[in-house]
């Protein structure tokens, strides 16, 4: 494409049906099955076309393609806004905030920090043995079997029983809010009316667990949130807090889940790296930033507020932004070698858990649960491999990972 | 006048190193690699330790630390 501006138009009327895409440069669709199930072809196509790509799909969406063109939309909090982080087909109005990843200066810091000290890196060592314990209790449920499906059996529930663990809710609520998130960020897309009762259940949920607070207070980030203090010494509202809770939840499990099943996922068809962890196990830090940036699971959005221009291409207001940490992680440019897992990268400023202000809070609870779940996995399971009569599914748009990952255990025959 | 050190080192004096709290998110790759030259406050920002004087035998920890940090948020300096 000679001029990039050309090649973005500006909105249109968007059609509520997902016709399968035909060129995807003027027309991406990150719903499309071919994207769910492998979008880095994709995303060169795309990178290749231009820094910044537009569809009339979602009322008008706009995706930067390069490192570059991500980082200067995240770092712009003037002309996009976090008002909406879910790329969708319809834009209702506002009613269910999620504070802080909902909000913009100047109330984002405030909330923000209200929620960063119960997940610096200290805080999760304290939880480290409880996720070590949770690992090879899933552990002890399959090995025998000498066969599972890993993300049904094991890197779905990691994260489920950590944060529920933080939270002070019943580990065994699990499958509810595996719903729930499934409600929201995959079936919201298209789906109001489902997104809408899957928030309301939630906040439903939450609401018991306060009242039960208000009579007896427990150690715990539910009290940790009632206890909290604005800048002028009140409580928060109910709102704040239930909106925050909301968001620990839906964004504590399946972007984890899929982080730790992605990296399965390249460890059973890579056995090069998987001996090479098991031989070189002080390489696992470098390496979990490694399979963090391949295959980074969270893309974001923002909303265009106002007319700008990123990395030389016109962008309006009014339309989303599908915001790819994943895509920029991929991008030639920053990274050599970006579509190579290189276990040991030395120079490696992924943006798995975006950048700027609204890095991801639970960041360091992340690289806990993914080193210690492929740790433990490593040491009693040190020989994988996709099973060939079993299928891997992945989960489609806001968070991509794998929703059934078939294994067997032991060297092939 | 100290100087900022743009690429690699080419080093005979001292180094020292600085977080832009301005910069700074809290992602904690600089803790993670070089935990002797960065320490973090109660959200989890990080901040050099002490003067931010890298002892010899950390200057490459703490170039691993600068190269890894996603909002280039560390400047080495030669005083």
């Amino acid at each position: 494409m000679s001029d990039p501006a050309r090649a973005i138009p500006d909105s249109a009327p968007a059609t509520p049906d997902h016709p399968p895409v035909t060129d995807w440069v003027h027309d991406f669709d990150h719903t499309d099955p071919r994207w769910t199930e492998d979008p880095f072809p994709i995303w060169e196509t795309l990178r290749k076309a231009s820094p910044v790509v537009h569809t009339d799909r979602f009322l008008g969406c706009y995706m930067p393609t390069t490192y570059q063109a991500v980082k200067e939309i995240a770092y712009d909090t003037e002309h996009f806004s976090s008002r909406r982080v879910i790329v969708r087909d319809v834009r209702p109005e506002i009613v269910n905030t999620a504070p802080p990843i909902t909000s913009d200066p100047p109330e984002h810091k405030p909330a923000k920090q209200l929620l960063l000290p119960p997940f610096t890196p200290d805080a999760m060592k304290k939880l480290e043995p409880r996720v070590r314990a949770i690992c090879n209790e899933l552990i002890d449920g399959f090995i025998s079997d000498r066969q599972c499906d890993a993300a049904a059996r094991y890197t779905k529930h990691i994260p489920v029983r950590a944060i529920a663990h933080m939270l002070g809710i019943p580990e065994e609520d699990g499958e509810l809010f595996i719903k729930w998130i499934h409600e929201i960020l995959e079936l919201g897309i298209k789906d109001d009316a489902t997104m809408m009762r899957a928030i309301h259940e939630m906040t439903g949920y939450f609401h018991g667990h306060i009242e039960a607070r208000k009579r007896n207070p427990t150690d715990d980030l539910i009290t940790t949130m009632m206890n909290a203090r604005d800048k002028s010494g009140q409580p928060l509202s109910d709102g704040h807090v239930l909106g925050s809770l909301r968001l620990l939840l839906i964004a504590g499990i399946d972007t984890t889940w899929s982080a730790i099943g992605a990296s399965l996922w390249h460890l059973a068809k890579t056995p090069a790296d998987r001996d090479r962890l098991i031989a070189e196990p002080e390489l696992m830090p470098t390496a979990i930033e490694e399979l963090l940036r391949a295959y980074a699971p969270v893309t974001m959005a923002r909303e265009v507020m106002k007319d700008t221009m990123i990395s030389g291409c016109p962008v309006k207001s009014g339309n989303m932004v599908l915001l790819s940490f994943p895509a920029a992680n991929r991008d030639p440019a920053m990274f050599p070698d970006a579509d190579k897992v290189v276990l040991d990268r030395k120079e490696n400023r992924h943006a798995a858990f975006g950048l700027g202000i609204h890095r991801c809070v639970g960041s360091n609870l992340a690289r806990m649960e993914m080193t210690v779940a492929i740790e433990e996995w490593l040491k009693r399971i040190p020989d994988f491999r996709l099973d060939p009569a079993g299928k891997v599914t992945w989960s489609e748009g806001t968070v991509r990972g794998p929703r059934q990952l078939p294994v067997l255990f032991g060297k092939s025959a | 006048m100290p100087r900022v050190i743009q690429g690699k080192r080419s080093m005979s004096g001292k180094l020292k190193i600085h977080v832009d709290q301005d910069k700074c998110q809290g992602h904690a790759r600089c803790k993670a690699l070089a935990p002797e030259l960065f320490e973090l406050d109660e959200f989890g920002n990080a901040h050099e330790a002490g003067d931010g004087s890298v002892p010899a035998d950390l200057e490459d920890k703490a170039w691993l630390a600068k190269s890894n940090c996603p909002e280039i948020a560390i400047e080495i300096t030669e005083v």
